[in-house]
């Protein structure tokens, strides 16, 4: 009974999740349920299962044991990109775009149409694919940049690019690995108020380590440690959680 | 009407996307150059072996797209070649077999050599080489469906990179092997020879030979303007986008393997098209166009041309192919040393090959005296419709991609876990 509830009320269900790596646990009996247009972060000391998780999610990594439930299909048994089809997004920690290929070119790629290989092949430039490259391009700030070569970027232009390249897919989910690593304070304040704008109407699991970051766009909040949930709940009350300071804040 | 006209508009705009300026004129240069220049100059001993040099910018051409563009490097292009080849040469064989000039054989109508080798019928897979129909679907879809076997196996396991450039080259090595083993069924270490006629029509002659090296030049044309078509398309620059970020590629919704697979099939098809105008043109096929160091030499054709230009293949396998005649004419020994040299010269002095340099040098050159030119005669009142005519030969296309890139020989050291 409560599970068909679950599956009906969270747009992703992540139950007993497992996996082993030649006998380590990378993650160790995971639960956890992400809902509509809700903002998830997950935080956790290095090592904690964090990414490995949104593996699991996109299919990357095949779990050992447990489910995945996005909108009630179970992704663990899916390939790659029909989990993408289904709409879960996923951003990559470091950014990763096509480097030779123009911003254009990057989010044309990444726009969901003529993904078999006849589509590809048959794949015009109409006017659907040129307003919604053109008003991503306006989102992530690179609207005077379409035509450079995104290898030219800068490491937070690049990071804006990989985001726009998911926007475009138009995910119901999306997966963010730290998008403003490594980025200025300024790219960090632009960062926040993009993720603001574009999560409106989406749920979305961001990974992150910088805590101001995590204070101002986070829902709830996941602390992973050691392949499972440490503690869950808003900030405050996982700030102010012992276990939490212990293993992850005190230091 | 008004839908016919905006029909008509976006045909024209699509041409347009798959050629831009500068490709239709490099387009038009190498078919001047390959249909006009060369059969008004060079006699038709020369001719026929230029005709023989371009059925490797076949192999070339296929190449640009599987390696240059996708990344995928393949040691084993020759297995294609040889199998479009060998379809070709069986028919012929059998045509040249008839019992009236075999004779003399303990059984008339079969193959020479496999009189020699003790066989008495013909093998129920030489049976269906009678019909040229059935030969000419053979030799695209033969090989064809072996390169679709040996990518669906790989790709679909995420093999690639330096396994799958090991993987071709051992199953170039082991066709040889298979091929040289049974002598009986395909003319062993001689390989199929004395093929004489195509439906009667003897094609040993020297008008046979201009003949069949303009259907050469033709089926080469027609595979460039696929290639081009493949390399505009967004399918081009999904290749371009899977060499460097496969893994990106995978979680933006594409089926990846499916990708590798359809190119890697289409490099086949079009080397199997090269060896079987290679078996009409020079009258002969064997194991020695099969195995790795011909899979190897074709690699360095696409390299030295410029793995990026499908032009620059082509320019490639002629001038590798004229040094290699001239020079092993001379110095026969060190004509492999020579080619290892150039390879290695190549891959890191001009990872773009002649393409690159005439792109980044020659190119420059001439825009820079074509404007002192047009500075010299002050305000010339007919706008210029072309590039200056006087360009070398070695021409090729701007590349969509980035450049230089260094060459790295399997394509992408992606950071794609496997």
């Amino acid at each position: 009974m409560s599970d068909k509830n679950s599956v009906k009320d969270f747009v992703l269900s992540v139950e007993g999740l497992t996996v082993s790596f030649d006998g380590f646990k990378a993650v160790n009996d995971l639960s956890f349920y992400v809902e509509e247009g809700e903002i998830r972060v997950i935080i956790g000391p290095n090592g904690a299962g964090k990414t490995t998780v949104l593996d699991l999610i996109c299919g990357k990594t095949k779990s050992t044991e447990g489910s995945i439930k996005f909108r009630g299909k179970e992704l663990t048994k899916m390939t790659e990109h029909a989990i993408v089809h289904s709409g879960v997004g996923r951003k990559f920690q470091n950014p990763s775009i096509y480097e030779d290929l123009t911003v254009f070119e990057n989010l044309e790629l990444s726009f969901p149409r003529g993904r078999s290989v006849a589509g590809a092949l048959f794949f015009r430039r109409d006017k659907e694919v040129l307003e919604a490259v053109e008003e991503v391009a306006e989102t992530i700030f690179l609207h005077d940049q379409l035509h450079t070569t995104a290898g030219l970027l800068s490491h937070g232009q690049k990071q804006w690019l990989e985001i726009g390249m998911l926007l475009i897919q138009k995910p119901d989910l999306l997966m963010l690995d730290e998008p403003v690593a490594g980025m200025s304070v300024a790219e960090r304040k632009r960062t926040a108020e993009l993720l603001n704008r574009i999560t409106k109407g989406r749920s979305v699991i961001v990974i992150e380590h910088d805590m101001q970051f995590v204070e101002d766009i986070a829902h709830r909040v996941t602390v992973m440690h050691q392949g499972k949930t440490l503690s869950e709940g808003s900030m405050e009350r996982v700030k102010n959680d012992p276990k939490v300071i212990e293993v992850y804040l005190g230091h | 009407m008004s839908l016919n006209t905006r029909s008509l508009k976006t045909s024209m705009h699509s041409i347009k996307t798959v050629f831009p300026k500068g490709d239709l004129f490099y387009l038009a240069v190498l078919a001047l150059f390959l249909g006009v220049l060369l059969p008004m100059t060079l006699d038709i001993f020369r001719l026929n072996m230029v005709g023989k040099y371009l059925t490797y910018a076949f192999v070339a051409v296929g190449l640009v797209l599987c390696w240059g563009y996708g990344g995928i490097l393949s040691l084993g292009q020759g297995v294609f070649f040889g199998l479009g080849g060998y379809c070709m040469a069986m028919f012929l064989k059998l045509e040249s077999s008839d019992p009236e000039s075999t004779k003399i054989q303990s059984t008339p109508g079969i193959p020479d050599f496999m009189d020699w080798n003790q066989i008495t019928e013909l093998p129920w897979f030489w049976e269906p080489f009678y019909s040229l129909p059935f030969t000419i679907i053979a030799i695209i879809a033969v090989p064809t469906i072996f390169a679709y076997i040996i990518a669906v196996a790989m790709f679909k396991r995420r093999v690639g990179g330096v396994y799958f450039a090991i993987i071709t080259q051992a199953i170039a090595s082991i066709l040889t092997i298979l091929i040289i083993g049974q002598q009986g069924y395909t003319g062993g270490v001689n390989g199929i020879t004395d093929l004489r006629t195509l439906l009667g029509w003897d094609i040993r002659t020297d008008s046979a030979k201009y003949v069949l090296y303009y259907v050469n030049f033709v089926c080469l044309m027609a595979c460039l303007l696929i290639a081009q078509f493949v390399r505009k398309s967004k399918l081009g620059r999904l290749l371009v986008a899977m060499r460097g970020r496969e893994d990106r590629v995978r979680f933006s919704g594409y089926d990846v393997s499916s990708f590798k697979i359809f190119v890697f099939c289409l490099g086949a098809a079009f080397s199997a098209i090269g060896g079987a105008m290679f078996t009409l043109q020079v009258g002969f096929m064997s194991p020695s166009f099969v195995g790795i160091v011909p899979s190897i030499e074709m690699v360095i054709f696409c390299a030295v041309g410029g793995r990026l230009s499908i032009f620059g293949a082509v320019y490639g396998a002629l001038l590798v192919n004229w040094a290699k005649t001239t020079f092993s004419e001379s110095f026969p020994e060190l004509w492999l040393f020579a080619m290892g040299a150039l390879f290695i010269g190549v891959v890191m002095a001009f990872p773009s090959g002649l393409a690159g340099i005439y792109k980044s040098h020659v190119e420059p050159f001439i825009l820079r005296s074509w404007q002192k030119l047009k500075q010299a005669k002050p305000q010339p009142p007919e706008p210029p419709t072309s590039v200056p005519e006087k360009a070398p030969p070695p021409k090729t296309t701007p590349q969509n991609a980035a450049q230089p890139h260094p060459i790295v020989l399997t394509g992408s050291i992606s950071p794609v876990g496997k």
